[in-house]
């Protein structure tokens, strides 16, 4: 059929940083589909030149504030692999369950205040304090729990201080774990009521299936989060395992000939990273309450339908709290050991490696034989889906066409194939090439 | 009385220091509800306005010239206007790479001249317009933003804090971290944190910036002679959140 129509979504709201939306379709022809980002460019590689190691983490922290965590974590390993560092286990453990922290605050954040109002047809959280506001009640006290666990173990939650190279500058209690882990428990029927919640808005996402590659950290010990080797998996189930210090083998950062654009690729066109690609690569370790909770709310591997996203961060908020429950009881049993940090044994070059809430994210830096830094290089989840995106907008926009959609309905339904991703554009700009129509 | 409406902007940050606002948890954010009308907040609404405000948040550096007609646009609508957070204060971290050059073709390579990757110097927002408060901070101190609001809907002038974060540490008996080997810039940083960091065994870098009149050669002075840092360490120190508040700052 014939069909004019334009959608100019400028400064999309409801996600962290600035993206646009730009389609023009001219008698039923597609003249025009961009997923664009004019975020303002901040050169953070550049900072990061002739900064002492200790100092570097707490740099790049600044990337990001919805996952400065991760951040501080990716740099740190990274740091720590060209320092030649090997933390102790007792450092390990606090990370992971630090990092199970801000996965859970930035997933119960963006379910609850950024994903959920489209499908309670309200444009923010702030409508809802009225019309549901037992709900918005609870996303905020799970928003407070996951600030206060992780504010225990770094400090605080956006830009934490006490993760440094090396291990923790300063330790927990016993007797805050076991604050915790009652704050933790007491939080068990909002969880159960977020499950139910989530339930009955899940038959309203959209059908959309575009199989694509899946990549995330894998580790043979459990669902990876923290630490582990690249994994990807295409939709028919081939696995495949890289390194690492080969990040740049599978991220591949390429420049289109029709964009400015900075995209990346692997083994296909494009692959996305995030909550998805992690239960697509790892839903086998996940616990069973998170299998449960997979299986109650219809997300299946390998499941290609980016909307789902959102459903499998709800899988993943129930997995890092029975995790975490556990990391908390050991701690509980074994109490804590003043440890000294772990000193640099060389100077070199190394990367590190995270999973983020929004996806696999690479740090990489070198430094000179005084622990000065001579470069970094950070590729960012974002960064990494912006392809994906992009490609889904080229399927997605003629279905939507077939289906006679009007420009108020595909401008909502590219809203939330945006926001299912959750992206985080500041973190993806301080080093994107972007596309840019002016 | 209707509600002052309050309304959330960003510029060049990481919205990190809007994610605080949403790390109070459900007593304090609804009551906070119960006194101001939040009518814009691009990362947690769809809800858009361009009628009056009557307080202006406004996050993130001044970093490229087309922002300023933004940045006019509120002002001209907003009654107060509150720097919120370090980069829309003095700019903080962004203004790290202020003194080199090469920066755009250092992270960009040979697409550094690309229009959209115009970057200036990096400057705090009352470069571009006026402000009448700032909540210092990288990120801001959530429960001093509680204050100058409360302090704003009661009518009173906010207090902040000019004063080094030095007397933060001695009023809660934090031990001295040049007493344990280590550097800090506690004795140039403003105070208004509590001095949490030196308590948790790391040095204050001045994510608040510097008090108003910082003895920035002191500085340098005791970083080099009492913390042993190296000379070139010692001058640059103070670039990471401070860059545009050194004397050396054009």
């Amino acid at each position: 059929m014939s069909k004019t129509l334009s959608i100019a979504v400028h400064h999309l709201t409801r996600v962290e940083g600035h993206g646009n939306i730009a389609v023009n379709v001219n008698n039923g022809k597609i003249e025009k589909c961009e997923w664009q980002v004019p975020e303002a460019p901040r050169f953070f590689e550049a900072m990061v030149r002739g900064r002492h190691y200790s100092e570097v983490a707490r740099i790049t922290s600044r990337i990001c504030g919805i996952c400065s965590i991760g951040h501080t974590l990716a740099s740190l390993k990274a740091t720590e692999s060209a320092l030649g560092i090997a933390v102790t286990p007792q450092t390990f453990k606090l990370r992971e369950l630090l990092k199970h922290a801000e996965n859970f605050d930035s997933h119960v954040l963006h379910v609850y205040f950024l994903a959920a109002p489209d499908f309670l047809g309200a444009p923010s959280v702030f409508p809802l304090v009225a019309t549901h506001g037992t709900v918005v009640a609870r996303a905020l006290r799970l928003k407070r729990l996951a600030h206060e666990w992780g504010s225990l173990i770094a400090g605080r939650t956006t830009h934490p201080t006490k993760a440094v190279p090396g291990g923790f500058s300063a330790l927990p209690t016993v007797k805050e774990f076991i604050e915790l882990k009652a704050k933790m428990l007491a939080a068990v029927p909002d969880l159960e009521e977020t499950l139910k919640t989530i339930k009955a808005l899940a038959p309203a996402i959209p059908a959309f299936d575009r199989p694509t590659e899946y990549m995330a950290l894998h580790c043979k010990n459990g669902y990876a989060l923290y630490d582990g080797d690249i994994q990807t998996v295409l939709p028919d189930g081939d696995k495949k395992i890289y390194k690492v210090a080969d990040y740049r083998k599978c991220t591949n950062e390429y420049l289109p000939a029709v964009s400015t654009a900075k995209f990346t690729k692997n083994r296909l066109a494009s692959y996305a990273a995030g909550a998805l690609a992690r239960f697509n690569n790892n839903h086998d370790q996940l616990l069973p309450a998170a299998k449960q909770v997979a299986a109650d709310l219809g997300l299946k591997a390998i499941c290609t339908n980016p909307y789902m996203n959102t459903v499998a961060q709800v899988v993943e908020i129930v997995q890092s709290f029975h995790e975490s429950l556990a990391i908390v009881d050991e701690f509980i049993k074994t109490g804590f050991k003043d440890e000294p940090l772990v000193k640099p044994t060389k100077f070199s070059k190394g990367a590190g490696a995270t999973e983020v809430p929004r996806g696999i994210l690479f740090h990489e830096y070198e430094y000179d034989k005084d622990g000065m830094c001579l470069g970094g290089n950070c590729i960012i989840p974002t960064n990494q889906n912006h392809a994906n995106i992009q490609k889904d907008f080229e399927a997605l926009v003629p279905k939507l066409l077939d289906e006679n959609a009007d420009e108020k309905k595909m401008e909502l339904r590219l809203e939330m194939l945006v926001r299912a991703y959750d992206p985080c554009i500041s973190c993806s700009t301080h080093f994107l090439d972007v596309k840019f129509v002016r | 009385m209707a509600k002052p409406k309050v309304a959330f902007f960003d510029f060049t940050c990481c919205e990190g220091c809007q994610i605080e606002f949403t790390n109070y948890g459900d007593p304090v954010f609804l009551e906070l509800l119960n006194h101001v009308d939040v009518v814009e907040f691009r990362e947690a609404m769809s809800e858009k306005t361009t009628e009056p405000i009557d307080v202006a948040f406004i996050e993130g550096s001044f970093s490229r010239e087309a922002d300023r007609p933004r940045l006019e646009e509120i002002r001209k609508r907003a009654k107060i206007v509150i720097a919120y957070g370090q980069c829309a204060s003095t700019a903080g971290i962004n203004a790290l790479k202020n003194h080199t050059t090469d920066y755009k073709k250092f992270v960009y390579g040979k697409d550094s001249e690309m229009p959209h990757l115009d970057s200036q110097k990096v400057l705090g927002i009352d470069q571009a317009i006026k402000v009448d408060y700032y909540a210092y901070g990288c990120p801001v101190n959530k429960y001093e933003v509680l204050q100058i609001v409360s302090h704003l809907l009661h009518g009173k002038e906010p207090v902040i804090p000019n004063y080094p974060v030095c007397v933060e540490c001695k009023r809660r008996e934090t031990i001295c971290r040049y007493d344990v080997g280590d550097y800090c810039l506690g004795q140039t940083a403003r105070a208004g944190c509590g001095a949490p960091c030196p308590s948790d065994g790391i040095p204050c870098e001045a994510c608040r910036g510097f008090v108003d009149q910082p003895n920035h050669d002191a500085l340098v002075k005791v970083l080099a002679k009492r913390a042993g840092m190296p000379k070139g360490w010692a001058e640059d120190k103070s670039r990471m959140f401070t860059a545009n508040q050194r004397g050396d700052a054009k």
